[in-house]
């Protein structure tokens, strides 16, 4: 009975949300038309539950309530924040150093506060609200779709306000970083972003997500998709970094293809946010193709992180390997969800996937479900799942050596950490991500 | 690589006349009217001439089958049932009252001789009368209780089992004969409320077994049902319970075949098993219901719902389980790991060929503290069928130092066939140690050409490495069911090289 009253509730807050929302929504016809229907499948389904099994451990219903209002437009002062924020973070090494900013603030692509110029003659930047307004442009629609949906990826392509475009010609080795910053200046509010990046062939690049709130910005909803497409032979080196406010909410799609000999280094970095869902699609799509997606996901007090990846073998000769850790600690909830597919043709495929989680408490949680689903003889695949507290011996060899209790702990969780950490190819992603590890470290005191 | 034509026609002669036991008795039955409804819930009763009790529980099952759907979350891809088509009750029309076992009509007595099963007593020691006042050897004794669409026809050793104080009867008889156990524990495992086909079990099950073993009893024998379907356009709906008191150890063993049919049958059996303190339970299954043709016509739905308490402290329920048949499994044996200290265990050898779907696997629920569990699971994909692991490990916040540990492998053979494995671990205190290992190969080319170098043919090495394969479920099988899982292991996998 109380499903089902949250649901017509939620249901009708965002109807009225998506109303209100409309006048500011770029693109006219055909776009409107999509986001139409994607707000019709949203509206049908509502807020996923633990009926649905890819939210089985998450269940937005409990964890959300309802979809908060669309941001407002930021004013001046908001943006002055943004910018504060932005520098302060950098400061604090809260951000890639040296790498190129793309800054939405509140769902809202802000060039003062990015470094488009930085970025040089063969990486092209649009936003996204430029192409969906652009007539001339008759694939604009596309934007808005996505070879997987589901409810939270429905209600994206209904909402989103902005995003940025990247191409990146042929043959490009950036020199640095492209860090896409999502700042959230309001309290109470939602904000929707959409991102394409599309790597030629060849292309090296590395590229960044991240979400931040300014000070005094509560319970702010986030709702990111990231489309990738990474060309023949290209190279990118992917981080998703969740380390925003303490009452944020955070949901998060990737979809990346690759090409023949692509290869992708994805990793997810979950140490913020009281509620965040990183979902990452993945389908190796030319002959040849590397994943490695890692990723760790720290969680604490009631923060509920969430990290699936589907890994879409389609082709043969392809090879993917997986490693997430989580640490968790008072009575965080951490998940885990994975699967490998391996269509009928994609023989030779070689795919593996482990996953471990660290329990620091008694009251903590941990759930993973690491799935196979292969419908081709002539591959090898695995995956493994392990979780349980820190090893008393190892406690005990450190403290007999004279650290402290907490010491010993600090060093054995980072050492559990630092073999998913390891992964990250490009050097200053891979400091950024032991700094933020160390942090939350830190902070346990 | 792509099958030669020659080993396709080998393929399909085989699946076809490869289940051995797709005969059909020719006898008289009687059967309740088509369809269900309260009247037919109530016929059953009747026929079974149960208690009060047992009707309203029965009733109350059905009242609560009438609101729910039914699940959709495995990977099984079916048409749609029609519930009101089948019959809910089958029973050999019986002659006259029987006294002994001669009595009972000799063409079912002609199904279990071809079956394999001794209903006569006598007939355990191969067939060989044993000597003038000679008891057959400690070894080879099981006793069994045979039950033919919904009813038992025969439970022998009842007397020897007696003199031990085990209860071993047809479920219908302990309804009327010991009602105080049977009301005590009959659903207090799988609830009437469990789940859709639990609950449709609850309103109509017609028989099964039922075992009691007393306190510090260590069963003299294996016991062991085996369950025939043949009337057609009949559903099985078959109960056990199995209560091991505390300190006793029971040894239970069961088996399952159809008659081949180009319609499907529905066969939805709940399994109950409670183990008080420091007793053990060893539960073992060939499931080798008719599969269905080359085609996937025919063949049984298998829908089950299987679970085992471990209620007292120290206690231990064990599944073992080799699943070559049915056109469909649906099937989650589970431990419910109340006690201190119990432990569960789960071993299973799922085949599946033709155009076989399996979703099977287990639950292991660790409530108790320092409880633990094991799960070894193999799963052999051939031909076009589709074979799921489904697995369930969690440890509640009380449940301090729970350890389990999880193996689960799938082999495939041939490129139309698909191998899943979804497991579901779930720690909910930072004592529990969970451990989960999944691998999927293909049998290695290496190894094949070292065998056929040395002899073998190619479908004996494929059996020698499957039977290797699987050697760790296959030593957990009481001997008589090793050397039959043995030969149906080699039956499913034959022709599903290419």
């Amino acid at each position: 009975m109380n499903l089902v009253l949250s649901k017509t509730d939620s249901g009708r807050a965002v109807s009225n949300v998506f109303v209100k929302a409309n006048g500011r929504l770029p693109g006219a016809g055909s776009v409107a038309d999509i986001r139409a229907r994607a707000f019709e499948a949203y509206k049908r389904a509502g807020l996923p539950h633990r009926r649905i099994e890819e939210w089985k451990y998450t269940d937005l219903r409990v964890l959300m309530h309802h979809v908060l209002p669309l941001a407002p437009q930021p004013d001046a002062a908001a943006l002055a924040r943004a910018r504060a924020a932005v520098a302060q973070a950098a400061v604090e090494k809260r951000a890639v150093e040296g790498a190129a900013k793309l800054v939405l603030v509140d769902g809202v692509f802000s060039p003062n506060l990015s470094d488009i110029a930085e970025l040089g003659q063969s990486v092209n930047v649009r936003t996204l609200r430029e192409v969906l307004d652009d007539p001339a442009n008759e694939g604009r629609g596309d934007l808005l779709l996505t070879t997987t949906t589901d409810a939270v990826i429905s209600l994206n392509a209904a909402m989103v306000t902005d995003g940025v475009v990247i191409t990146v010609t042929d043959g490009t080795e950036l020199c640095r970083p492209i860090q896409i910053v999502h700042v959230a200046t309001t309290s109470s509010a939602s904000s929707f972003t959409r991102s394409h990046l599309r790597l030629g062939k060849g292309v090296q690049a590395a590229v960044v997500e991240s979400f931040v709130a300014v000070e005094g910005a509560r319970n702010h909803q986030a709702n990111d998709a990231v489309i990738v497409s990474v060309g023949e032979a290209a190279n990118l080196d992917h981080l998703h970094v969740m380390v925003g406010g303490a009452d944020a909410t955070n949901i998060s799609s990737g979809f990346f293809v690759l090409e023949a000999s692509a290869k992708l280094k994805l990793f997810s970095m979950n140490c913020g946010g009281a509620v965040s869902r990183y979902q990452a699609f993945i389908t190796l799509a030319g002959e040849g193709s590397e994943l490695s997606a890692n990723g760790i996901n720290l969680v604490r007090d009631k923060q509920h992180g969430d990290t699936t990846l589907i890994v879409d073998h389609v082709v043969p000769h392809c090879t993917s390997r997986a490693n997430f850790r989580a640490a968790v600690d008072d009575r965080g909830h951490s998940v885990f969800q994975g699967r490998i597919i391996v269509r009928p043709d994609a023989q030779k495929t070689d795919g593996r996937m482990m996953t471990r989680a660290l329990l620091l408490s008694d009251e903590a949680e941990a759930d993973n479900k690491p799935e196979l689903d292969i419908c081709a003889d002539d591959v090898t695949c695995g995956h493994g799942a392990a979780s349980g507290a820190l090893d008393e011996a190892l406690l005990f060899y450190l403290r007999a050596r004279g650290l402290s209790e907490k010491e010993a702990q600090a060093l054995l969780i980072q050492a559990f950490l630092g073999e998913a950490i390891e992964e990250i190819a490009d050097r200053t992603l891979r400091e950024f991500a032991i700094l933020q590890a160390e942090r939350w470290l830190g902070a346990r005191g | 690589m792509v099958a030669v034509q020659e080993t396709v026609d080998r393929v399909r002669r085989i699946d076809v006349d490869q289940y051995r036991y797709g005969f059909e008795t020719l006898i008289e039955s009687e059967k309740a009217p088509k369809g269900l409804s309260e009247d037919i819930v109530r016929f059953i009763s009747e026929k079974k001439s149960e208690p009060a009790w047992m009707l309203e529980w029965r009733l109350e099952a059905y009242r609560r089958w009438l609101t729910m759907t039914e699940p959709t979350w495995a990977r099984v891809n079916y048409p749609k049932i029609d519930y009101q088509d089948l019959y809910y009750y089958a029973a050999p029309k019986p002659k006259k009252t029987l006294s002994s076992i001669d009595e009972i009509d000799p063409e079912i007595l002609k199904t279990y001789e071809k079956l394999g099963i001794p209903l006569r007593e006598v007939a355990i020691l191969e067939g060989v009368e044993p000597p003038p006042g000679g008891e057959p050897s400690e070894q080879r004794r099981i006793a069994v209780d045979a039950v033919f669409d919904s009813v038992s026809v025969a439970t022998t050793f009842q007397k020897e089992l007696k003199k031990a104080g085990v209860i071993f009867m047809p479920i219908s008889e302990a309804i009327r004969e010991h009602p105080e156990l049977v009301r005590k524990y009959l659903g207090s495992v799988v609830p009437t409320s469990d789940n859709f086909f639990a609950t449709l079990n609850s309103a109509v099950f017609s028989d099964g077994s039922f075992v009691y073993v007393p306190p510090g009893v260590r069963c003299p024998m294996e016991l062991s049902t085996y369950f025939r379907i043949n009337e057609r356009n009949t559903g099985q709906f078959e109960r056990t319970l199995i209560i091991a008191d505390k300190g006793s150890y029971v040894s239970y063993l069961e088996g399952c075949t159809a008659p081949q049919r180009d319609e499907n049958q529905l066969h939805a059996a709940v399994v109950e098993l409670v183990a008080l303190d420091d007793a053990e339970i060893k539960y073992s299954t060939v499931q080798n219901w008719y599969p269905g043709n080359s085609e996937g016509k025919g063949g049984i739905y298998n829908f089950v719902t299987k679970r085992g308490e471990c209620r007292g402290a120290n206690s231990k329920i064990s599944w073992t389980q080799v699943e070559t048949g049915s056109a469909i499994t649906w099937k989650y044996p589970s431990c419910i790991l109340r006690g201190d200290h119990s432990r569960g265990e789960f071993y299973s050898i799922a085949i599946s060929n033709g155009y076989q779907q399996v979703d099977s696997g287990t639950k292991m629920i660790h409530l108790g503290k320092n409880t633990s569990s094991r799960i070894i699971s193999k799963g052999i994909a051939a031909g076009k069928s589709q074979n799921t692991y489904r697995g369930l490990v969690t440890a509640h916040r009380k449940a301090t130092g729970a350890r389990n540990y999880t193996a689960c492998d799938s082999l495939l053979i041939g490129d139309k066939c698909g191998a899943h494995t979804v497991p579901y671990v779930e720690a909910k205190n930072s004592s529990a140690t969970f451990e989960h290992e999944a691998t999927t190969s293909k049998i290695s080319e290496d190894v094949l050409f070292y065998c056929v170098q040395r002899g073998l043919s190619q479908e004996e090495a494929v059996g020698l490495v499957v039977n290797g394969f699987v050697k760790d479920v296959l030593q957990q099988l009481p001997m008589e069911f090793a050397v039959e899982a043995q030969k149906l292991i080699s039956i499913s996998l034959e022709g599903s090289v290419g």
